[in-house]
């Protein structure tokens, strides 16, 4: 089991584990079926955290506008089904291509400029896609939003209850992160990883810099356009406030608690900020207003003291204690 | 924002209506140049986007309207102790969050400016509420006209404020050693620091000259708007708008963008659509980066050249 854990697949085994305990647990009582309803949203965060994670560690480059992508995937398979019948799981894939169509669109012209345009491109996206959610209200029904999404099906089995929806979004989830492993262990994802320690260097080995920056960043829009799709498919209704600048901070976030440094930073970053948006408010009572200033403290406490993030700040820490004095690693987010 | 509708009266031409737009675009585009300035100053001191100058322009106006409000204090005193006020927020910002993390790369401090911006709304919304707040005009509220279009007297005082604010910032770059050691720091911060300038009091004493315009552009507009804690967002992300229009880390490209996408934005709202008004500024974000990244400024060495003289 300890070296199972040493390799990315065997983590990915044993969460698979993991995540068969909390519909038992649901079974015996022992655990309230809200807290599922939770796990579901883990499970679509993780799905965008783990883009982001990617296009963060592994181009050097953040957006602040991802929950456009998140807002896209939602609104296209919404429209798609609801207004044309577009048939299910068909509605999906057009999601995520218009997601990443629209991810190359921003990022071809932005990522060639050095320095950190493609956050202020993508913050300018994500204003503009939450306008149009608000003020077009021909297609997108405006503020009141769009209901009576479908359900997603395998076969003809129907996904009516929380649990099977859990079961189906969290296999997605895994799919994601191994697709992200497994690019992370491919050819671009080595180019990726000499990306990280210096540009130039790899530019000069012969990396296309550029491409790979795009790539990465159109598959984290995917990845994000298809959490935004079974979002739809799961709440059945969607407005705009789902997909604001607060929610494009709520993924930064994420990332920065979880840390860059390994693609289960996006993991435990999702599970802890879902949680921490499931229960704040609760904890606060009267003042669940101010649970801004929680997030604002935590975004700014965990860069200043642990800026490799939580993942990152464990392996640091069992590096030092491995090695007696290894020098902690400057992530750059 | 400024609604255009309540200037009108029934029989305006076309010319007169786009008098009024640009009249009342030069106003927003007043402030949007103050608060790029701000942007410009942190930008060329620490090359961070500071996503908190919003929370200065909304500090300084509702700082500004419990002084005249709650306190009744007279205007000039209100005026300089929410200024200080705000200065002295950037000043804790700048030592609490900034100079700690001296040594990271840009983006860290990115990130780390837009919690403080999370943390500085929370912060104002639990000081003064969810309420917008509106504030008395400097002086009269009774509109003039001008060749069939009307202007409220605090526009002029809009228009004056600034220039005042753009003339003194200028003074203090030409005239006094610290102005000239925060131009050499812009400039290049390595041989600033060999010529025996202390960087580090220069990049503190660029939030706090930064904290200062944004106050000021929130306290001119405050009277037209209305002060509300949330509405730093998007004042300061089209200031932002505006520094990329003119061309990231050049004042006058700065004050150049602010005003004219001031101007874009009251004509667009005012002959297209007003329901998409917000989305202009990002709009002309995008077509910048895509098209013209540099902002319409000639390039950033010119201006620094410039202003060296």
């Amino acid at each position: 089991m300890k070296s199972l854990l040493k390799n990315d697949y065997g983590i990915l085994v044993a969460l698979m584990f993991v995540l068969a305990a909390p519909p038992i647990l649901v079974k015996f009582g022992a655990m309230n079926s809200y807290y599922i309803s939770i796990l579901i949203f883990m499970a679509l965060n993780t799905m965008i955290a783990v883009g982001l994670n990617l296009l963060v560690c592994h181009a050097g480059q953040i957006s602040l506008g991802h929950a456009a992508f998140y807002g896209i995937g939602a609104y296209t398979s919404a429209i798609l089904t609801v207004v044309y019948g577009c048939p299910l799981w068909v509605d999906v894939i057009a999601a995520m291509v218009l997601s990443g169509v629209i991810a190359y669109l921003v990022g071809a012209p932005t990522l060639k400029l050095k320095g950190h345009y493609l956050a202020v491109a993508t913050m300018g996206l994500g204003i503009i896609a939450f306008i149009v959610m608000n003020e077009w209200h021909s297609v997108t029904e405006g503020p009141s939003g769009i209901v009576g999404i479908p359900r997603l099906k395998i076969f003809e089995t129907v996904m009516r209850t929380d649990m099977q929806v859990y079961y189906l979004y969290w296999a997605i989830a895994l799919i994601v992160i191994l697709v992200a492993i497994n690019i992370l262990n491919s050819r671009v994802g080595r180019a990726l990883r000499a990306l990280h320690g210096s540009e130039t260097a790899a530019a000069a080995m012969g990396v296309n810099v550029n491409s790979y920056k795009l790539k990465v960043f159109v598959i984290s829009a995917v990845f994000a356009g298809l959490a935004g799709s079974l979002y739809a498919h799961y709440m059945t209704f969607i407005s705009p406030p789902s997909f604001g600048l607060q929610f494009s901070i709520m993924l930064v976030l994420m990332i920065i608690v979880g840390g860059a440094e390994t693609i289960w930073g996006a993991l435990i970053g999702a599970v802890l900020i879902t949680s921490m948006r499931a229960f704040l408010g609760e904890a606060l009572g009267a003042y669940k207003d101010y649970d801004v200033i929680v997030y604002g403290l935590v975004m700014m406490v965990v860069m200043i003291f642990i800026p490799a993030g939580l993942a990152g700040g464990v392996s640091i820490i069992a590096r030092k204690l491995k090695r007696g004095s290894a020098q902690p690693e400057e992530i750059g987010a | 924002m400024i609604s255009p509708p309540r200037f009108f009266k029934a029989s305006m031409t076309i010319t007169e209506q786009i008098l009024q737009y640009v009249l009342s675009g030069l106003v927003m585009g007043s402030s949007y140049a103050l608060i790029a300035l701000g942007f410009t100053i942190i930008y060329n001191g620490t090359n961070i986007i500071n996503f908190a100058q919003g929370e200065f322009v909304v500090i300084g106006s509702l700082l500004m309207v419990t002084m005249t409000e709650v306190y009744e204090l007279p205007m000039p005193l209100a005026f300089i102790i929410a200024v200080a006020g705000t200065a002295l927020v950037a000043f804790a910002l700048q030592r609490l969050a900034i100079h700690p993390l001296r040594n990271s790369n840009a983006m860290t401090l990115i990130i780390v400016t837009i919690g403080a911006s999370i943390v500085l709304r929370g912060i104002s919304m639990f000081i003064w509420g969810k309420d917008a707040y509106a504030m008395r005009h400097f002086s009269g509220e009774e509109p003039i006209e001008i060749f069939g279009a009307t202007i409220l007297p605090q526009s002029f005082w809009v228009f004056g404020i600034t220039i005042a604010a753009v003339v003194l910032l200028q003074l203090f770059y030409r005239k006094t050693l610290m102005g000239k050691a925060m131009l050499a720091t812009a400039v290049n911060k390595t041989a600033a620091r060999l010529m025996g300038i202390n960087v580090e009091n220069v990049l503190l004493i660029s939030f706090v000259v930064s904290g200062a315009l944004g106050a000021t552009a929130g306290i001119i507009i405050a009277p037209l708007n209305l002060a509300k804690y949330d509405a730093g967002v998007m004042l300061g992300l089209k200031g932002f708008c505006a520094c990329i229009l003119g061309g990231l880390g050049s004042s006058g490209g700065a004050i150049i963008g602010g005003i004219l996408l001031g101007i874009i934005e009251a004509l667009g709202a005012g002959l297209i659509s007003s329901s998409y008004r917000d989305a202009i500024a990002f709009v002309i974000l995008l077509l910048v980066l895509f098209v013209r990244p540099q902002g319409l400024a000639p390039l950033k060495e010119m201006m620094m050249g410039q202003e060296k003289q």
